[in-house]
């Protein structure tokens, strides 16, 4: 098995906030997070796809392939916009690092999926350079 | 929901790699540069990777805060700008990274308020670097 990473970057706002808290209770467990005017990072995404190398080709994907789905999937709803405010799944979800690794897991595993051969084994996400969250799904 | 928390620290610290039961050309031999009796110094990052299950309530694995608590009072307070040597942890046991490691897994493992701890990573330079699991 031979395990292959993609990173691709993304900018973008959010803030934590969890409706059925007190205001109080947010700024005690989210600190600067909690501040509603948001604030924003240069997030850092590897996809990594476990596959063996296609006889031919010597490729587990084509990496210009998997740049696209990451670019459709991920980027064009994530870069540059306010989390919280614009993307469907952090309209009830808190977008936290582990927020966000699991919900880019699940935009890009369907067509990963789909495409037959390799299969999706970790995601992970810089939210800076010092702090990251993993997802390598449920099996 | 069970994801992963990872946070980077740096600490820089000295040490020598010296084992009082080799002679002194064997010391010199095993360790090289490494066994200058004046010792020498790194500037590590320490890797930590938490799992656990998403809290609903607050979508983390693991508050970066408390994490950065146990972290810094287990392992940056003790060990930053501090000779490795010198603690009581490495009086009998030579503090190579591989060892360095396997403590600063056992410290942050015994404090972490939630969670497990999956692995600790430290990086002696840009080009070496020990990983430190539960296996």
């Amino acid at each position: 098995m031979i395990f292959l990473t993609r990173r691709a970057t993304f900018s973008a706002s959010h803030y934590y906030w969890n409706p059925e808290w007190t205001e109080e209770k947010n700024h005690a467990v989210f600190g600067r997070c909690a501040n509603r005017n948001g604030h924003g990072h240069n997030y850092t995404l590897e996809v990594t796809l476990a596959g063996k190398p296609d006889p031919v080709t010597g490729f587990v994907v084509d990496l210009k392939w998997l740049k696209d789905v990451i670019e459709r999937e991920v980027l064009s709803v994530y870069d540059h916009r306010h989390l919280n405010l614009e993307t469907p799944e952090f309209k009830s979800e808190i977008p936290t690092t582990e927020n966000i690794a699991i919900a880019a897991w699940r935009r890009l595993e369907p067509a990963i999926a789909d495409a037959g051969g390799a299969k999706l084994s970790r995601i992970r996400i810089y939210e800076t350079p010092e702090i990251f969250a993993e997802y390598r799904g449920e099996s | 929901m069970k994801a992963y928390f990872g946070r980077r620290y740096m600490l820089s610290a000295s040490h020598r790699l010296h084992c009082d039961s080799l002679s002194p050309e064997q010391n010199r031999a095993a360790y090289g540069k490494c066994n200058n009796p004046h010792g020498h110094g790194h500037n590590y990052v320490i890797e930590v990777l938490v799992g656990g299950l998403v809290l609903p309530g607050t979508g983390m694995v693991i508050d970066l805060v408390e994490l950065d608590a146990v972290v810094g009072a287990q392992v940056l307070d003790r060990f930053d700008h501090a000779n490795l040597n010198l603690d009581p942890l490495f009086e009998s046991e030579v503090p190579t990274t591989e060892n360095f490691c396997r403590e600063v897994f056992s410290l942050v493992s015994n404090h972490l308020p939630a969670g497990k701890l999956e692995y600790v990573r430290v990086e002696e330079t840009e080009n070496n670097f020990f990983e430190c699991n539960n296996m």
